[in-house]
């Protein structure tokens, strides 16, 4: 499932639309601590977290992510936003828990 | 080391809303010298994480990144109070961080376990009081 699939099966909000949307998703991600995020976040995960500050933009940047999930209804801060905008990353949202929001994405991934 | 393109960062104090500047203009530059993904990968990551490190613990710094055909060679260097125990520093999980960065998601006490896992090389020298700087080697 590539990342414009992900936002077109309408099964999370639009936050941002980023760059790559063709890019192919590899594994649903949870977590919200970020150093332990950076380090084992697969490269091409939808990352699903609760922590929407602008650092989280940065380390789903460095680890390669394919895009951000805030789950749990939580949302970026404005800071944030204007950073997914800028570095054209893709970020989608839902009131889903955050394993959940995790599983819907396995099961878009593997049937 | 003749050849070496030299990269230097001013690190700002105590500013997250800048921190990874240096790491994704780094990631961004190596992509362009067409340096391999996964090597990129490990610097912008052990990079990151010695940067977030500077304005956590130190109140920025300086960094240093030489690349080669061969090499990557990053060094951070801060003046900022030293590491009391550098063994304790180095096992995952251990943090000094304040509850202020943990709430930002920081402080789980991977930075410098990160570091040392995403480099083929590192060494910490610090002193107390004066300042730590750690250089990090990725082989190409």
């Amino acid at each position: 499932m590539t990342i414009q699939e992900l936002i077109d099966s309408n099964m999370f909000q639009v936050v941002n639309v980023g760059e790559e949307t063709e890019r192919a998703i590899t594994t649903p991600f949870c977590c919200d601590l970020l150093s332990i995020a950076m380090g084992r976040a697969p490269a091409g995960c939808a990352w699903v977290t609760v922590m929407g500050n602008m650092n989280t933009l940065a380390v789903a940047t460095l680890a390669e992510a394919a895009c951000i999930i805030m789950a749990e209804g939580t949302a970026l801060d404005e800071v944030a936003m204007k950073k997914a905008r800028d570095q054209e990353i893709t970020v989608l949202a839902t009131e889903l828990p955050v394993f959940d929001a995790a599983l819907k994405v396995y099961q878009g991934l593997h049937g | 080391m003749g050849n070496a393109i030299v990269l230097k960062y001013h690190v700002s104090t105590e500013d997250f809303t800048r921190a990874g500047e240096a790491s994704s203009d780094v990631k961004g530059k190596l992509k362009q010298m067409g340096v391999s993904p996964a090597a990129v990968r490990k610097v912008a990551i052990a990079m990151y994480e010695g940067e977030i490190n500077m304005v956590i613990h130190a109140r920025g710094g300086e960094i240093t990144v030489e690349i080669t055909p061969e090499q990557i060679k990053m060094v951070l260097a801060d003046v900022g109070p030293g590491i009391p125990d550098i063994d304790k520093a180095m096992q995952a999980g251990w943090s000094t961080a304040p509850d202020e960065v943990r709430n930002l998601g920081f402080g789980a006490g991977m930075g410098l376990p990160n570091m040392k896992k995403y480099t083929d090389h590192m060494e910490i020298e610090t002193e107390l009081g004066v300042g730590t700087t750690i250089t990090m080697l990725v082989n190409l």
